[in-house]
């Protein structure tokens, strides 16, 4: 079902755990819906300098999670930001089409990580940012399966 | 070499060699068509007429009692929609079953609703099991059909048949059961257990996938599901499934000679499992410990997501299954997880081991060994088993 690539982030996941002093922690997800993404960043002159992940979820949602920290390691916020679910899928050679929803919630994850840190910097991240829709029931991203 | 081990034989079997041999020569030589009249077909119309003879006496029936279908799921649609559209006439529009049916069974329901039909479904409580009262309950002046599924088919548990059935012959009442996880794998006599209709299915005790039977009882009037020609005495068209009948003849044959010895195997290898898996903090077994499928486990474990524990499990050569919504296309758990009252966090996390004739304790060591290890893993990478540790410091 999974390509070569995902099965190698799922079994061999980069940069899994937690970073203890981290300048921004993103949830998005939740336990009703199966999956939960949890995201630390760590950011120096605005360069993402370190990133941790912590993932329930299935083999999709933990491989998404893993490629999408590799990703955005060492770069600026700004960059970080772009990065797209599209982007994801594609740097993983494609996931099955009911599997798509995991690839948004990892561009979540990051976006709200970085909410965070501006918030923890006093800056409101809403105009930066933007709105992160978080998944509320899982029907929200049920339609990325049709 | 790395071990394989085969543990979901709740999903399909593979065809035992000598169920492969009786088959061949009907691929192979006898090729014939039964409804023709040359000589060759002989053969084949009594090759069919021996597997009719067998699927009987498995089931302590008659052989015109057996009628042979494409499979589980059509046995189902036909005994249901069936005994509705026939009783229908005499005004009988109520039919009683359960919330943990198999799909072909509740799918079926659903598509009778549309059409005017009046459904209850009996819970199953935390144990998987329906309740013999609740279900005396449910029965009305108009109540056409009983149909409750012999076992389930995600956690295993068996149903109280026999109890079911006397009450619906006290009541007059047909009583159809869903036997494709029970059928070559528990004892089944359709009399003793006042059975009218049931459906069974080959590839879940050693035989070939496509083929099945429903079992009618003498004197039980149903219309047909497919018309045609007059094959199964013009109850049940579509030339025959030679090839698949005979294997579905001699893998019932099969299952039922040698169930007690595998049986005493099976329920060994399958405790085994049980109890070294709770040991697992946060754990739990869905369904009844006992009253349950003697190969078949189904385990839950917090803070994990099911589709990553197959995978991990995949990846150490073992095969089994899960209800989480993540193996499937659908956004929910399995509906007979979160029928038993799971949370849905907890039913994404659930694990179904089946074992069969081919497993030996040393395949339950490897999965023993494998598991705990995987769990771990996966829990110490998940935020949620974080978030209970959390709650449970408190």
């Amino acid at each position: 079902m999974y390509s070569e690539l995902v099965m190698d982030h799922f079994t061999n996941p980069r940069n899994v755990g937690e970073i203890a002093d981290a300048d921004g922690i993103g949830e998005i997800g939740n336990a009703k819906c199966g999956d939960i993404m949890k995201m630390y960043i760590k950011v120096e002159n605005n360069v993402i300098t370190n990133v941790k992940f912590k993932t329930f979820g299935c083999g999709s949602a933990i491989a998404t999670s893993s490629i999408a920290t590799e990703m955005i390691m060492g770069k600026s916020l700004e960059e970080a930001l772009t990065l797209s679910n599209k982007a994801v899928v594609e740097a993983l050679g494609g996931l099955p089409a009911h599997k798509i929803h995991c690839s948004v919630l990892a561009e979540q994850a990051i976006k709200a990580a970085i909410a965070d840190y501006y918030r923890k910097q006093g800056i409101d991240p809403e105009p930066i940012v933007g709105c992160i829709e978080d998944c509320e029931a899982c029907h929200a991203h049920g339609h990325e399966h049709e | 070499m790395k071990r394989f081990v085969y543990a979901d034989h709740s999903a399909t079997t593979q065809p035992s060699e000598h169920v492969v041999e009786t088959m061949l020569p009907y691929l192979r030589t006898y090729y014939g068509n039964p409804s023709s009249l040359y000589a060759i077909s002989d053969q084949t119309k009594s090759a069919v007429e021996h597997a009719r003879e067998q699927v009987a006496r498995a089931l302590g029936a008659e052989s015109k009692e057996i009628f042979f279908t494409s499979g589980g799921s059509e046995s189902d649609n036909w005994a249901i929609k069936g005994v509705a559209h026939q009783l229908a006439q005499k005004g009988k529009k109520h039919i009683v079953s359960s919330v943990f049916e198999h799909h072909a069974v509740l799918h079926t329901l659903d598509a009778l609703k549309k059409e005017g039909f009046e459904i209850t479904l009996l819970p199953v409580h935390d144990n998987g099991i329906v309740r013999v009262e609740e279900l005396t309950a449910a029965l009305r002046e108009d109540t056409a059909l009983v149909t409750i599924m012999f076992a389930n088919n995600e956690i295993g548990t068996i149903q109280p048949i026999a109890e079911i059935g006397a009450i619906c012959k006290q009541r007059g009442i047909l009583f159809h059961t869903d036997a494709v996880q029970a059928v070559g794998n528990i004892p089944i006599d359709v009399h003793e257990m006042n059975i009218d209709l049931l459906s069974l299915s080959a590839h879940k005790f050693y035989g070939p996938k496509g083929v099945g039977a429903l079992y009618v009882r003498k004197g039980v009037r149903l219309p047909n599901l497919i018309d045609g020609g007059m094959q199964e005495v013009g109850r049940r068209a579509g030339t025959e499934n030679v090839a698949g009948i005979v294997g579905l003849g001699t893998a019932i044959e099969d299952a039922v000679s040698t169930m007690q010895e595998r049986n005493q195997k099976l329920i060994l290898m399958r405790d085994k499992i049980i109890d070294e898996a709770l040991k697992i903090e946060r754990s739990r077994l869905n369904g009844d410990r006992y009253q349950r499928l003697p190969g078949s486990a189904n385990i839950s474990f917090e803070g994990i997501e099911g589709e990553a524990l197959l995978l991990w499990l995949d990846q150490n050569g073992i095969c089994a299954s899960s209800g989480s919504a993540c193996t499937t296309a659908s956004l929910d758990p399995s509906h007979v997880l979160l029928a038993l009252g799971l949370k849905h966090e907890v039913a994404h996390g659930s694990l179904r081991l089946s074992l069969g004739a081919e497993n030996t304790m040393e395949d339950v060591d490897h999965i023993l060994s494998v598991l705990p290890r995987v769990v771990d893993m996966l829990r110490a990478m998940s935020p949620l088993w974080e978030e209970i540790k959390k709650q449970e410091a408190l």
